[in-house]
This record gives C-alpha cells, sequence and structure tokens, in this order.
C-alpha cells in the first residue's frame, strides 16, 4: 500500500523534472533578445494599458520610448510628468512637463435647457444615433446621452448624469483620451486641470447661428463677441459661430463668465463668492450676470 | 412631436421572441410527458413536476440574491431544462437526488456561464451527467413500465420492481457471450414496437419514441429549429450500425434497434437542437450531428456504458465553438472554394 | 415552380393597403422645398438666386461632378430662399425655397399623354437626355440613371432586368404606375435596350400583383426580347443582387457590380422616367409616392410634385392620425424614420408610412440565444450575429473578413431576431467604419 503511495509520488517528481529540464534548455533556445530596458520602462508605466498614449498598451509604449531619440512626442497621460521622469531617468533622456489634463464635457444642453423634440429607439450607442440623424433635440452638436464615453472609460471616471449629460469624475479621470475618440460629436476635450482643478470653458459646440442656436438650447453659445471683447489675455477666439477659449493663454478670470448672455460658458471649482462684499461674479445666478453684464455696458460707455 | 420615434431601418419587427420559441419546445415535450406519465404512473408526474419546478425556483433564487439580476423565469427555459432533467431521470429516482440535478443544471450548468445563450454545454444533460456520475446505483434502475409488467407479474409488486433497459440488456448479454439473436429473442426482451410505443425500461422522456416524433414533426411545422441536426444524427447512427451489423449481425444490433432505444431519439430531437449549445450555420450543424452519431455508437458498442447519447452531446457541446469557426454559412457571390477560411 | 432567389429571405406580411387605389394627382403645394443632395454624389450646385422667376422643369441647380444629378423645379413661382432645412438625411442640407405662383410649364415639355413609340434617337443622345433631365434610381438607391447606362468599356451587357418587384411591405407606387403606364413603360424599356445594345430584357414581377402581371406579359408578347418573369413573394428580392440571382440564376461576385454578371437593373418607375425624358423631354420633377399606414383614413398612391413637403401628402390621404409614433420616408424595412412631417418628397421617396406607437416602439433586448434565425434569412449568407458582436467590439479586421462590406442592410435579421437584438444598427455602424479603413488602406 505504502509503496503504491510512494512510487505515485517519485514517478510524478520525476516527471516533472524532467519536464522542467527539457522547458529549460528550449527556452535558452528559442530565446528573444530584448533591450532589457524595455522592461525596467514598462515596470515604471502605470500599467493600465488603456492607449491613451496612442500605442497598444504599456508594452507598445515601452518599446516606442527605448526607441524614440527624444520623448518629447511621448506621453502617458495616466501617469504624468511624475512616471514620464521615470522613464527618462532609466533611459537617460529629457522630459518635457506637461500639465495635467482633464477630460472636459463641453456641452451643457440638459433636458431643462435644450427640449427634446423626438424620442430616439434605435440601439443604446452614441455612434449609431449619429449616423442616424441629428439626435433628439434641434442641436446638432450637442450630447446624444446613450453614453459611448461612459463605456469607452476604463477607470470608471464618467458616468451619466440625472441631467442626461455625462459627468467627469475629477479625481479618477487620468486624461487618457479614450472618451474624446469616443464621442462621435467631439464634445469631450481634455484641458488642462488647472490650479486647484480650477478651469473655465465654453460648454457649447454649436455652430449654428446665434437665433438659431438659442432656440434649440438655452445655455447656447451665440457666438455673440462679447467674451472676446471682454478677455484681456486674447484667450478667446469665434469662429463658426462658436467661442473657444485657449486653455494655455486663459488666466482664470472669470469676465468672460460675466458677460455671457447665455450662460454658455462655465467656471468650475471657484470658491463661491461670499455674499458682503460687492456683487461679484456667480455662474450660475442669472441675477449677478446681469448686473455683471450692466456694470461692463456702462464701463464701455 | 415628443412622440414621434426616431430609430434606424427595420422599423417593423416579426412579433418572434424567445418565450414563443421556448413555449414551443415546451408544447412539442407534451406528447411525450403524456405517454411517460401512463408508463410509469403517479412517480412520473412527481419527477417531472420536481425537476420543473425545482429548476425554475433556483433560476429564481439565484437571479434574484446570488446575480442581482432581473429574473428571466418567464422565457421559459428553465423549464425546458426541468423537463429534459426529469426525462433523463429514472421515475424511480429519489425527488431529493432530482432537486440535487436540477441545482447543477441551472446552477453550473447555465447561469454560472451568465444564463441563457452564453452556457458552453447543454444544463439539462450537465445536471444528468452529474448524476449519473455521482449516483450511479440509483440512475440506473429502471422501472419497467406498468403496462408491461401487468402482462407477467403481480401488480402489487410495481413500486419494487426494475430491469435493465434494452440497451443494458444486450450489453449483459454481448459480455457474457451471447449472440444479439439470441438475446433478442429471450422472453424478457421488448419487441420493436414496444420499443415504438415506449412499452420498454429507461427514463422517462426516453421510452418513447412515436412522441418524440410527434414533438419533431411539430417543431419543424412551427420553424423552431431545422432538420439539420437530427437528420444527421439518425442517419449517421443508422449508417454505422448498419455497416457494423452487416460485418457481424451476432455482435452488433441491427440499425433499428439503436435508433429506437436509449435514449437516442430523445437526444437527437430535444437537446442535441438547444439552440444555445449547437452550431449555428447549416454546415456546421451537420459536422455536429455527424459527430454526435458517431461518438454515440462508439461509446454504446465499445464503452463501458451502455448508452452514450448524452456524453456524445456534451463532447460536441465543447466543439460548437470551433465548428462555429470553420464551418461558415454559403455566402453569396462567393465561389465554393472561397467559402471557408 | 415559380423562381426566387435561393439564400436566406423573409415573409413579413404585406399589409399593400393602398393596392387597388388609382393614382391621384396631388394638388401643387403653396411652397416647394428643394433638396440640392437627392442623389447619391456630389451635390448639385446652385443656378438661381433669391427673387428669380422659375418655370416647371426649369433648371436650377446642376449636377455637380460625374457622379450627380441635375435638378428641375417642379413648380413654376419665386425663388424664395436657399437655405438648410432638415432633410431625411436628419442633418441639416441646403435647399431651394420657392414659393409657388400658378402652373407654367417650361414650353420644350411636351404636356400631351400620347403614346410616342419611335424612339428616334441614337445611343449617345438617348443618354445625354436622361443626364440632361437628371434621372436616378428611383428605387430609393437614387444612383445617377446615365451612368447606369454607361456600361464600362470592355463589359458584356446581356441582360436588361426591370426591377417591378416592390419587395417593400406597404408601398405600391411602383405597382400603380405599371397598371397606368405599361405602355409607356414598354416603350422605355426599348429605349433603355437601344441605349444600351442588351440582347433581352426582364421584368421581374413579384405574384403578389398578378393583375400586373397579366398586363406586361400581354403587351410583351409582341416584343421578342422583352420577357416577364413572375416571381415568387420573398422579401429582399428587389435588392439587384437577388433579383438578378433570381431572375437569371447568376450570382454577383463579391464585391462587384451587377455588370460583372452581364447585367443591368432599372427600376420600373425609373424606366418611365427615361420615357418622359427622351420622348416628351420632360426632365425628372414629379413621382409617384404612397402615403400608407393602418391608421390612416385614405391610403394611396399621389403624384407629387418633388419637393412637396410631406405634410401636404398626409393632409390629402386624410391627416396626421392621434397616434402617429413614426413617420417613415420609403417602406418599413429599408426607410428612414423622420422627425416632422416638414421633410419635402425627394427623387427618391416612394412612400410615406405612419406607424402608430405600438407598432413603432421597439420591444427590449434580450441576449442573443444563438438561435441561427438571422444567418438562416440573411440573403447574402453572412452572420449577422457575429457581424453585430464584432461590431460591438470594434474589431475591424475580424468584420472585414466576415465579409461585412457585403450586407445589403435589407434588414432580414433584426426583423426575425427573437431576442429583439438591434442587429443592423450595430452592422451598419461596423460595415460603415470598415468601409473607412479599407478607403484609408488605399
Amino acid at each position: 500500500m505504502y509503496f503504491t503511495f510512494l512510487l505515485t509520488i517519485i514517478s510524478l517528481c520525476a516527471i516533472g523534472i524532467a519536464a522542467a529540464i527539457i522547458l529549460y534548455f528550449v527556452a535558452q533556445k528559442f530565446k528573444v533578445d530584448e533591450d532589457p530596458r524595455i522592461d525596467q520602462v514598462e515596470e515604471a508605466l502605470p500599467g493600465a494599458n488603456c492607449g491613451g498614449c496612442g500605442f497598444p498598451g504599456c508594452r507598445g509604449m515601452a518599446e516606442a520610448c527605448v526607441k524614440a531619440e527624444d520623448l518629447d512626442s511621448l506621453f502617458c497621460p495616466v501617469g504624468g510628468t511624475d512616471t514620464m521622469k521615470d522613464v527618462a531617468s532609466i533611459l537617460g533622456k529629457e522630459v518635457k512637463e506637461q500639465a495635467p489634463k482633464i477630460a472636459v464635457v463641453r456641452c451643457n444642453g440638459t433636458c431643462e435647457n435644450r427640449p427634446r423634440k423626438n424620442t430616439y429607439d434605435g440601439a443604446l450607442s452614441c455612434a449609431i444615433q449619429s449616423n442616424l440623424y441629428g439626435g433628439e433635440t434641434d442641436c446638432q452638436f450637442g450630447c446624444l446621452g446613450c453614453g459611448d464615453c461612459v463605456s469607452a472609460c476604463q477607470f470608471d471616471a464618467i458616468h451619466m448624469g440625472e441631467n442626461g449629460l455625462p459627468i467627469v469624475d475629477q479625481d479618477t479621470c487620468v486624461a487618457c483620451g479614450a472618451c474624446v475618440s469616443a464621442c462621435p460629436k467631439d464634445i469631450i476635450e481634455l484641458r488642462n486641470k488647472g490650479p486647484k482643478d480650477r478651469r473655465v470653458y465654453v460648454a457649447c459646440k454649436n455652430e449654428d447661428k446665434g437665433g438659431i442656436a438659442k432656440k434649440a438650447c438655452n445655455t447656447a453659445c451665440i457666438g455673440c463677441m462679447k467674451c472676446v471683447k471682454e478677455c484681456p489675455f486674447d484667450a478667446i477666439t469665434v469662429k463658426n459661430n462658436l467661442s473657444y477659449i485657449d486653455p494655455d493663454k486663459c488666466k482664470l478670470c472669470r469676465k468672460c463668465v460675466a458677460v455671457c448672455p447665455t450662460g454658455a460658458i462655465q467656471a468650475v471649482n471657484f470658491p463661491t463668492p461670499t455674499p458682503k462684499p460687492k456683487p461679484k461674479v456667480s455662474v450660475k445666478k442669472d441675477i449677478d450676470k446681469e448686473k455683471a453684464i450692466n456694470k461692463t455696458e456702462k464701463k464701455e460707455e | 412631436m415628443n412622440k414621434i420615434f426616431v430609430s434606424p431601418s427595420p422599423h417593423i419587427h416579426s412579433g418572434d421572441s424567445i418565450k414563443k420559441n421556448m413555449w414551443g419546445v415546451v408544447i412539442a415535450m407534451v406528447p411525450a410527458m403524456i405517454l411517460s406519465f401512463v408508463y410509469f404512473g403517479i412517480n412520473a408526474l412527481f419527477a417531472t413536476l420536481t425537476a420543473v419546478l425545482s429548476c425554475i425556483l433556483f433560476e429564481y433564487l439565484i437571479k434574484k440574491f446570488l446575480l442581482k439580476e432581473e429574473s428571466s423565469i418567464t422565457d421559459g427555459s428553465a423549464i425546458i431544462t426541468g423537463i429534459l432533467l426529469a426525462f433523463n431521470v429514472p421515475s424511480s429516482l429519489p425527488l431529493w437526488i432530482i432537486v440535487i440535478g436540477a441545482l447543477v443544471a441551472i446552477g453550473i450548468g447555465k447561469l454560472s456561464y451568465g444564463g441563457l445563450g452564453n452556457n458552453v454545454f447543454n444544463p439539462a444533460l450537465v445536471g444528468r451527467v452529474f448524476l449519473l456520475i455521482s449516483f450511479p446505483a440509483q440512475m440506473t434502475s429502471w422501472p419497467i413500465p406498468t403496462t408491461r409488467l401487468s402482462e407477467k407479474i403481480n401488480p402489487d409488486m410495481i413500486d419494487s420492481f426494475t430491469g435493465a433497459t434494452p440497451l443494458a440488456m444486450l450489453q449483459e448479454g454481448i459480455q457474457s457471450g451471447q449472440s444479439v439473436s439470441s438475446i433478442m429473442e429471450q422472453n424478457n426482451f421488448p419487441t420493436y414496437q414496444d420499443m415504438l410505443l415506449g412499452n420498454i425500461g429507461g427514463s422517462l422522456g426516453e421510452v418513447a419514441a412515436i412522441a418524440i416524433i410527434a414533438g419533431l414533426i411539430f417543431m419543424l411545422v412551427r420553424k423552431i429549429i431545422t432538420w439539420h441536426i437530427p437528420t444527421a444524427i439518425i442517419l449517421t447512427v443508422a449508417a454505422f450500425t448498419g455497416i457494423l451489423n452487416l460485418c457481424s449481425p451476432d455482435t452488433y444490433a441491427d440499425p433499428l434497434f439503436h435508433l429506437l432505444t436509449g435514449g437516442l431519439l430523445l437526444g437527437a430531437v430535444f437537446m442535441a437542437t438547444d439552440y444555445v449549445t449547437s452550431p449555428m450555420s447549416k454546415k456546421g450543424m451537420l459536422v455536429y450531428g455527424v459527430g454526435i452519431g458517431l461518438l454515440t455508437v462508439i461509446i454504446r458498442i465499445w464503452g463501458s456504458y451502455p448508452e452514450g447519447m448524452s456524453f456524445a452531446i456534451l463532447i460536441m457541446n465543447a466543439f460548437t465553438p470551433l465548428i462555429n469557426k470553420y464551418f461558415k454559412p454559403k455566402r453569396f457571390g462567393i465561389a465554393k472554394k472561397g467559402g471557408k477560411k | 415552380m415559380l423562381k426566387t432567389f435561393k439564400l436566406g429571405g423573409i415573409h413579413p406580411p404585406e399589409n399593400k393597403l393602398s393596392k387597388d387605389k388609382p393614382i391621384e394627382i396631388l394638388p401643387i403645394p403653396e411652397k416647394v422645398i428643394i433638396p440640392l443632395g437627392q442623389h447619391i454624389g456630389a451635390p448639385a450646385k446652385i443656378l438661381v438666386k433669391k427673387g428669380d422667376s422659375v418655370k416647371v422643369g426649369q433648371l436650377i441647380a446642376e449636377k455637380g461632378g460625374f457622379i450627380s444629378a441635375n435638378i428641375h423645379s417642379s413648380v413654376s413661382g419665386t425663388v424664395e430662399k436657399i437655405a438648410d432645412i432638415k432633410d431625411a438625411s436628419g442633418y441639416p442640407k441646403p435647399a431651394i425655397h420657392i414659393k409657388v405662383d400658378g402652373d407654367e410649364w417650361d414650353e420644350s415639355i411636351i404636356k400631351d399623354d400620347n403614346l410616342i413609340e419611335t424612339i428616334s434617337y441614337e445611343k449617345e443622345e438617348i443618354v445625354k437626355r436622361v443626364e440632361a433631365a437628371g434621372i436616378v434610381g428611383l428605387g430609393g438607391a437614387t444612383f445617377p440613371t446615365n451612368v447606369k447606362l454607361m456600361p464600362p468599356p470592355g463589359s458584356n451587357s446581356e441582360f436588361l432586368i426591370i426591377n417591378a418587384v416592390e419587395c417593400e411591405p406597404y408601398l405600391t407606387a411602383d405597382h400603380s404606375i405599371m397598371l397606368k403606364r405599361a405602355k409607356e413603360i414598354i416603350v422605355g424599356i426599348n429605349i433603355i435596350i437601344k441605349a444600351t445594345g442588351v440582347k433581352k430584357a426582364i421584368i421581374g414581377i413579384e405574384n403578389n400583383k398578378p393583375d400586373a402581371i397579366k398586363l406586361f406579359e400581354n403587351i410583351a408578347s409582341t416584343y421578342s426580347n422583352i420577357e416577364v418573369c413572375p416571381l415568387k413573394m420573398k422579401y429582399p428580392q428587389g435588392g439587384e443582387k437577388q433579383l438578378i440571382k433570381a431572375t437569371t440564376g447568376r450570382e454577383v461576385p463579391s464585391g462587384a457590380l451587377p455588370i460583372a454578371v452581364g447585367a443591368i437593373v432599372q427600376n420600373v418607375g425609373t424606366v418611365l422616367a427615361i420615357y418622359e425624358a427622351v420622348q416628351k423631354n420632360k426632365p425628372l420633377f414629379e413621382r409617384v409616392v404612397t402615403v400608407t399606414g393602418k391608421k390612416i383614413n385614405k391610403p394611396g398612391n399621389y403624384l407629387c410634385r418633388i419637393g412637396t413637403p410631406i405634410g401636404n401628402l398626409i393632409e390629402a390621404a386624410g391627416g396626421l392620425p392621434e397616434d402617429t409614433g413614426k413617420i417613415i420616408n420609403g417602406g418599413p424595412m429599408m426607410g428612414k424614420a423622420l422627425i416632422n412631417t416638414d421633410t419635402p418628397i425627394t427623387k427618391g421617396s416612394s412612400g410615406v408610412l405612419l406607424l402608430d406607437i405600438k407598432e413603432s416602439k421597439r420591444k427590449e433586448q434580450n441576449d442573443c440565444i444563438r438561435c441561427a434565425k438571422c444567418i438562416n434569412v440573411c440573403p447574402m449568407g453572412l452572420e449577422p450575429y457575429l457581424l453585430m458582436s464584432l461590431a460591438e467590439n470594434n474589431n475591424l479586421e475580424r468584420l472585414e473578413e466576415e465579409r461585412i462590406m457585403d450586407c445589403i442592410e435589407c434588414g432580414s435579421c433584426s426583423y426575425t431576431c427573437p431576442a429583439n437584438r438591434a442587429i443592423l444598427d450595430y452592422i451598419r455602424l461596423g460595415k460603415g467604419r470598415t468601409g473607412q479603413m479599407i478607403r484609408n488602406r488605399k
């Protein structure tokens, strides 16, 4: 009886050892010579394999980093500058500082702001809806609300809000850009995260003429040029009836927010103004906005 | 205008649904079910009820409390699994064993893969094979139909009387050195008419060939299944056993015997044709059917189990993804050679 | 045994509600909106400006490329404005808005109804006249017809196949013109035979139109080179490749055009337009449109001017029913759902179909149960379930291998699916992306 057990154990061990020896020689024989730094770089990368760098996964990025002359055109949005510094130190190369970015949804066409004119009943996919027609509202540029961006996000950082628009979770978003390429309407943009997460941007993509845009959506950019005139830093341009704030030039002074007649310009994460001193600019309250507009008009006079 | 719907074409639908197809299969199984009640009495009714109810219950409980998904019991697929499971066990099987079989069929065979549409193996067969391996004694003691008993034995003894299936009798006989014809001439060996009508020992659903054929015709007329899989299985078994029978009639039974016994028809009609676990293209279905036929005969004749339908189907289930990959439907506008990749 | 195509196909309920209705002439609306892109290819270039007065049949926009078509005014009046409207594509597209004033036709158009049988033009002249008249495929594909009448050099055109199948449920526009204008259609066929030099013309008609089959068999019996081919009903028999297979037994190779097997396919409505253009010098500015739906009061076939808002047609048919859930430009299988009734009739509109809310709402989608019904109905022998999941995962290389570009978007798969899956929605998306990938590769 014991002999059977013993025999079993010994024979299994023998098979194992024999297999290990064969594997060792085979592995030696078919070894692929690879730059060992690729492994090191891959180690330094976050390992999310999100493709935000433009390569198929972190391995691809690591290979590209090792091969590249300089790292200027390569950037890991997930790890940010810190990771790229690590990579650079492994490879003995220089790296450029890049401001951390975040995905920003440039549409504010909630159910209240943008009335629904019909009901989409096809497959739940923005890409399919966008191929079919301009959408449930009169604004053909705005968010379709099927959540292609949500399913594209590998970091669970974007969700559909109750108002029908996607909401980016600014703590978990790593700016990999997956949602940007998933959105058929190009609504999501990667913008500088900003100091203390403060950002000012035009939450609209509507290129229709003012009247049409305003009719479709209460909070559409109507291309009135007020913000362009107001901006002291030349950060704002209007093209195709649509205003755009250059995130690199913008100094977050929020003067444009005050003059915007439709509230299309959003300022986020600024402290709410204390009520005591002169009524300063507030994003959401229309009364404040009107007052601010009056003020600037007086100034112009 | 808010109520105007916009969607891509097509704008109409045939009205076909999973429910309709599943209930169609259930209806197709009713004749065999009724005959099983006739032959095996109240035990058969209890076995069927236990299997169906416990399948539904397990599906509901697992969906609700483990997976936290919407209940899917109304689509009828759990009922099919339950009936098929009952069809595959002897009527004398203790009810608690059937409940275990239902748990394995629904829990492991179906929901662990993600529910209807995603399972690799036929759930009822997974349950059946599990029981066959775990409770071999109970699973292979076959009650003899009451109608058959009454001719020879005192009806009072019904509950305790069990016998072998024709296939098992044959296997035993051959192993003890008898020839096929001498076994078949024995007094207690059923005639072909008995086999057709189900007057033989066996599991609930497999005995009545004629009821299964009625179900097949119903499903073909309602276009629930296509003819490919059952035909391929039956023809393969007939051809294979026919060749063996011609070579050596003393050791191998004739094709008709093989077709009418051991759940071959039950498997070919109701279990191999399961949507989820069978190949999709017609060519693939034929390959799958031929595979099941060959494996069944091989297991029956050279294996240690007297019948091999369940194992053959499960093995071919595993090959289904591969068959789907290599046997594509005939493409329009492509010369015959280019059809395969 | 009647002929039909072999692979796949479905039998949706016919619902030809307007089958026995003769063609009614719709009153000219007060205003028409004529989009510049009514055909496949480049949009037409505008020739008029705001305030210009135009006559019926006057050229108002000329073709903007080789694959493009002229556009003529369908009414007389003044150009009100040139502005974008949301057409059937669902996106704003440029269009000419014309305010109607009277009904003055261009002098060169022969207005009477007399049949002109002698074809006094040569091949080139015929093609030129078809081109000038802005004729496109009226079956719905709207491919410029003059291009189709000029087979590429070296190709051998043997058959002209007239598509009189009208396999879409509900629609009867082609059926109604076949009954009313049969003689003109036969002359039109002779014109195309002359222009393309084919040996034989086959008129494919499904057997749900026995009156049309009988009528055409009678007339065609006097011509040795025209044959009527009754077909067994099956959708999508009106698909070019399916029709060629059904009538001649030939299979157009994957990726090739019908001319590869020597066939030219023309819709029966297009044939009539060709007759009118060549013999009567009448450009394409009106067409027959079926207005139908189960809830509509007066389903019928209406002859209306291009650019008429769909709302006018619905009014003529008894008004928009209370519980309308979907307004479809075309048939229920391949038509486009519209967002409102302001959309104008274009050259490719064969019908306006109204579905009620219950009919239009899609049912809830379930997991695929791998029943293989989509494979069995696919007329191109594809695996729709597989294409759908590959398209969902955006696996374009595999999609190309599985021949997604062969899909004719007939919708048989989505129609049949017992799990109500939006198969074609995803296949269309995948097909678009795969096509893009293939074009980029070149």
